[in-house]
C-alpha cells in the first residue's frame, strides 16, 4: 500500500482513498449546487415582476425541472456521500471504506450522468421540463423522445451510483468498526448513514424501475401509464412517490446526523437521548415506506386511502419531535458558544422545525386540497431541504474543514456567510408561504398582480442567498490555501469522538491499524 | 458515549490482522467511461439519431465492448488477488455483504413489478371499467380488451392478445427445470465445501444445462406468443406486464448462467476453489436462488392466477 497520494490528476482519477473520494464527492457535490443555483436565480428573475420578462414558458419549465434534479440528485446527495466517505472511516476507526475501487467507480458515474442531464439543454427539444417529479404522461407522451431517453439513462447511472456507493457505506459500518465499537457506541453521523444507505438500496431500485417503464412506454409500445392500454398515469405517481418519499429522508437523515455532531460539541455536553435518537432514526426510515400516497391526496384516491395516509404521515411527527427535543435538550444548561458551525445549526433546528410543522399542515388531507401544488407546497419543501440539508451541510464544512486541511477558516467571513443566507433564505422562502395560501399555484412563468409585492421580495432574498454561496466558496478557497494553520487534534474542546484523537489535517491514512474502543 | 473513547497506541492491537485497501486504480473509471459510452448510444439507436457521422448502434456497441473488457479486467484482477491471498477474512466478509445488499437491491427492482401488476389487478382496471370516457369497457384478467379496443375497435393502437401462455405446459416444465437447478447448485455446494472438486464441477454443470433448458423454452415460449396468440409488448397492459416481468425475470436468468459459467470455468480450469474460500461461487449461487424465488412468484403470479 503506498503510503502518500500520487502526484498530479492521476490521484484524483485512480484514487482508492476514502479521503480523495470524499474530496471528489464533495466538490462535484458544490459544482452542481452553483449549476442547480444559477437555475434558481432564472427561475427568481423570472419571477421578480408579473408578465415574461427574460424567458419564454417552456425556458422556465426546464429550469424548475433541471433545478429540482440537479440540487437533489447532483447538490445535497453528493454531498452528504462525500462526507460519509470523509467521516464514516474516521468516525468508526477503520482504514478505509469496504470496498474502495467501488468506492471510485459510485463517484466517477456521476459526471457522465450529469453530463448526459445537463447537455440535454442543448438538444434540439431542450432539457426536460415535465418538473423534478416528472410525472407521466407530460414525461413519457408529451416530451421530447430524445431528451426523455437521455434524462432517463441519467436517472439510471446516478441510481447506479447511489446503490454502489450505500452498499459500500452498509458494508463499511457493519463490517468494519474498531474492536470495541459496539453499534450503541458509534456517533449519530454514522447511524444516520447506516439507515440512509438503507433506505437508500432499498428504493433506487425503485426509481430505476419507474424510468425503465418511461423508456418502455416511450420505445417499446407498452401501456403502463397509457389508459388507453389498461395502465393508468397515476400509477406512475405511486411509483415514483414509493420512491419520492424515502428519497426526501434520505436527504434530511444524515443532516440530523450533522446536527447531533455540532450541538453536543459547542453545547460541551454530550447528546441527550442517544439511544431515543437511533430508534428515532429507524422509526422515521420504516414510516417513510407507508406514507407515499400524502403527495397525490388530490388525485383522486379512495377515502380509505386519504385517510391512511394521512394519518400515516401524521405519525412522523412524533419521531421527529423527539429529535427536536432532544437536541434542545441537549443544549439546557450547556455552556454554549456560538461558532458558525453552531449557528448554522441553531438555523436549522428553528428551519427545520418550521418546514415540519407546514409537513403537518399539508399532511391534512382536507387542508392539503387546498395547498396542492401551491407556493406554499414551494415554500415547505424548501424549509427542509435548504434550511434543512444544506444549511446542515455548511455546518459540517465549517466544523469538519479545519480536520480536512489543518487550516482554520475566517471566523468572522464565516459569520457573514452565514448571516447573509440566513436572511437571504428566510426573505426568499418565508413570503412564498403567504402567496401560496393566497392561492398562487408553483411552476408557473407568470403570475396574477396581487403576488408581485411578495415575489419581488422573494426574487431579492434568492439573489441574497446566491451571492452568499459565492462568498462560501471564497471562505472554503481562502482557507484551504492560507488559512491559519491549525495542528490541534481537537479543534472544538467540546468535540468528542475517533476523528478528533489524530492529528489535524487527517494524514492520508488513518486507522491501518485499529483503535481500541473501551 | 463518546467521552469513553480512548485509543491505544498502536502496538496494542499488532495481532490484527491488515485490511487490504488495494493501490490506486484506472478500472473503476474506464468503467464508468464505459458505461456513459454505453448508455449515450443507446440513447441516440433508440430515437435513431447519430453524432459526429457515428450512428447509435456503432456507439453502443463499443461502448459494451469495452465496458465489458473493463469489468473483466477487474475480476481478474480480484481473482488474482485473492489467490495471492491479499485479502483478510474481514475483506472478504465485505464481499458478502456487498453481494446480499446487491441481491437486495434487486428484490426491490423486481418488487416494484410486481406492485405494478397488483396494482393494475386490484384498482385500477376497476376504475377504467367506471368512467365514462371508456364506454363499453370492462375489467377482466387477463385483459383481452383494451379500454382503446372497447372505444375504437379496429382501429385501436393498442390492442388485446388473442390468447394467453397455457400455464401448465412450458411455464410448468420451466418451473420444474429451475426448481430442480437450485438442488443441483446446492448439491455442488455441498461438494465444494466437502472438497470433492469433481462432483462440484458435474452438479455445477448440470446447473447451468438446466439454466440454459430454462432459457431455450422462455425464448420458444415467446416465439408462440408473437406467432401464434397475438400476445406481444404491445398488447395493452397485459403484455406490458407479461413480457417486462418475465423479460427482466429472462435477463437476470442469463445474467445467473454466465456467471456460474465463469465459476465452472475458473473451478475446471484454475482451480481457483478450495473448501473454505469459494465465496465467486457462493456468490454465484445465492444470485441463481435469488432468480429462482422470483420466478416462483412470476409462475404463481404472472401466469396462473
Amino acid at each position: 500500500m503506498a503510503h502518500g497520494p500520487a502526484k498530479g490528476i492521476r490521484r484524483w482519477l485512480y484514487t482508492t482513498n476514502h479521503k480523495d473520494i470524499g474530496s471528489l464527492y464533495l466538490w462535484f457535490s458544490f459544482a452542481m449546487f452553483i449549476l442547480g443555483g444559477a437555475f434558481a436565480m432564472i427561475i427568481r428573475a423570472e419571477l421578480f415582476q408579473p408578465g415574461m420578462q427574460l424567458v419564454d414558458p417552456e425556458f422556465f419549465n426546464q429550469m424548475t425541472t433541471m433545478h429540482g434534479l440537479v440540487m437533489v440528485f447532483g447538490a445535497i446527495m453528493p454531498a452528504f456521500v462525500g462526507l460519509a466517505n470523509w467521516m464514516i472511516p474516521m468516525m468508526i476507526g477503520a482504514p478505509d471504506m469496504a470496498l474502495p475501487r467501488m468506492n471510485n467507480l459510485s463517484f466517477w458515474l456521476l459526471p457522465p450522468a450529469f453530463l448526459m442531464l445537463a447537455a440535454t439543454l442543448f438538444t434540439e427539444g431542450g432539457a426536460p421540463q415535465a418538473g423534478w417529479t416528472f410525472y407521466a404522461p407530460l414525461s413519457t407522451t408529451y416530451a421530447n423522445p430524445l431528451t426523455a431517453t437521455i434524462f432517463i439513462f441519467a436517472v439510471h447511472t446516478m441510481g447506479a451510483s447511489s446503490i454502489m456507493g450505500s452498499i459500500n457505506i452498509i458494508a463499511t459500518i457493519l463490517n468494519m468498526r474498531a474492536p470495541g465499537m459496539s453499534y450503541m457506541k458509534m456517533p449519530l453521523f454514522v447511524w444516520t448513514w447506516l439507515i440512509t444507505a438503507f433506505l437508500l438500496v432499498a428504493v433506487m431500485p425503485v426509481l430505476a424501475g419507474a424510468v425503465t417503464m418511461m423508456l418502455m412506454d416511450i420505445h417499446g409500445g407498452t401501456s403502463f401509464f397509457d389508459a388507453a392500454g389498461g395502465g393508468d398515469p397515476v400509477l406512475f405517481q405511486h411509483v415514483f412517490w414509493f420512491f419520492g418519499h424515502p428519497e426526501v429522508y434520505i436527504i434530511i437523515l444524515p443532516a440530523f446526523g450533522v446536527i447531533s455532531q455540532i450541538i453536543p460539541t459547542f453545547s460541551r455536553k454530550p447528546l441527550f437521548g442517544y439511544s431515543s435518537m437511533v430508534y428515532a432514526t429507524a422509526s422515521i426510515a420504516l414510516l417513510s415506506f407507508i406514507v407515499w400516497a400524502h403527495h397525490m391526496f388530490t388525485v383522486g384516491m379512495p377515502l380509505a386511502g386519504e385517510l391512511f395516509f394521512m394519518y400515516a404521515t401524521m405519525l412522523i411527527a412524533v419521531p421527529t419531535g423527539v429529535k427536536v427535543f432532544n437536541w434542545i435538550a441537549t443544549m439546557f444548561k450547556g455552556s454554549i458558544s456560538f461558532e458558525t458551525p453552531m449557528l448554522f445549526s441553531l438555523a436549522f433546528l428553528v428551519l427545520f422545525t418550521i418546514g415540519g410543522f407546514t409537513g403537518v399542515m399539508l399532511s391534512i388531507a382536507p387542508a392539503d386540497f387546498q395547498y396542492h401544488d401551491s407556493y406554499f407546497v414551494v415554500a415547505h419543501f424548501h424549509y427542509v431541504m435548504v434550511a434543512g440539508a444544506v444549511f446542515s451541510m455548511s455546518a459540517a464544512v465549517y466544523y469538519w474543514l479545519p480536520k480536512w486541511t489543518g487550516r482554520m477558516y475566517s471566523e468572522p467571513l464565516a459569520q457573514v456567510h452565514f448571516w447573509t443566507s440566513f436572511v437571504g433564505f428566510n426573505l426568499t422562502f418565508f413570503p412564498q408561504h403567504f402567496v401560496g395560501l393566497a392561492g398562487m399555484p408553483r411552476r408557473y412563468s407568470d403570475y396574477a398582480l396581487q403576488f408581485a409585492d411578495y415575489n419581488m421580495v422573494s426574487s431579492c432574498g434568492a439573489f441574497l442567498y446566491g451571492v452568499s454561496q459565492i462568498l462560501f466558496l471564497v471562505i472554503v478557497i481562502l482557507t484551504v490555501k492560507g488559512g491559519k494553520k491549525t495542528t490541534k487534534e481537537k479543534t472544538w474542546e467540546g468535540a468528542e469522538g475517533l476523528e478528533w484523537t489524530v492529528p489535524s489535517p487527517a494524514p492520508y491514512h488513518t486507522f491501518s491499524t485499529p483503535p481500541t474502543v473501551k | 458515549m463518546s467521552s469513553e473513547i480512548v485509543q491505544e497506541n498502536n502496538q496494542a492491537n499488532s495481532e490484527h490482522e491488515t485490511y487490504y485497501v488495494p493501490d490506486s486504480s484506472r478500472l473503476p473509471i474506464l468503467t464508468a467511461i464505459g458505461l456513459g459510452v454505453t448508455l449515450f448510444g443507446a440513447s441516440h439507436w433508440l430515437v435513431g439519431s447519430s453524432v459526429w457521422g457515428f450512428t447509435g448502434p456503432q456507439i453502443f456497441l463499443a461502448g459494451c465492448l469495452f465496458f465489458a473488457a473493463v469489468l473483466a479486467s477487474w475480476w481478474n484482477t480480484v481473482i488474482k488477488e485473492n489467490m495471492a491471498g491479499l485479502p483478510s477474512d474481514q475483506l472478504k466478509r465485505s464481499y458478502v455483504w456487498g453481494m446480499g445488499w446487491f441481491i437486495f437491491s434487486e428484490v426491490m427492482f423486481f418488487f416494484i413489478f410486481f406492485f405494478v401488476l397488483a396494482y393494475v389487478r386490484i384498482y385500477s382496471l376497476d376504475w377504467l371499467a367506471e368512467d365514462p370516457l371508456w364506454e363499453g369497457f370492462s375489467a377482466e384478467w387477463p385483459l383481452m380488451q383494451t379500454p382503446d379496443q372497447a372505444v375504437n375497435g379496429d382501429g385501436a393502437k393498442f390492442k388485446g392478445p388473442d390468447a394467453i401462455i397455457d400455464p401448465w405446459h412450458l411455464p410448468l416444465l420451466n418451473t420444474i427445470l429451475l426448481l430442480a437447478s437450485s438442488f443441483t447448485v446446492h448439491i455442488a455446494h455441498n461438494a465444494i465445501k466437502a472438497g470433492k472438486r469433481g462432483l462440484f464441477n458435474a452438479w455445477l454443470g448440470a446447473t447451468i444445462v438446466l439454466g440454459i433448458a430454462f432459457l431455450f423454452f422462455q425464448v420458444e415460449e415467446y416465439i408462440e406468443a408473437y406467432q401464434d396468440l397475438g400476445l406481444t409488448l404491445e398488447s395493452g397492459i397485459y403484455g406490458t406486464t407479461f413480457f417486462m416481468l418475465t423479460g427482466f425475470h429472462g435477463a437476470h436468468v442469463t445474467m445467473g448462467t454466465i456467471m456460474l459459467l465463469i465459476q465452472l470455468l475458473r473451478s475446471v480450469f484454475g482451480n481457483h476453489f478450495k473448501k473454505d474460500d469459494h465465496f465467486g461461487f457462493e456468490a454465484a449461487s445465492w444470485y441463481w436462488h435469488f432468480v429462482d424465488v422470483v420466478w416462483v412468484c412470476l409462475f404463481i403470479f404472472v401466469y396462473i392466477l
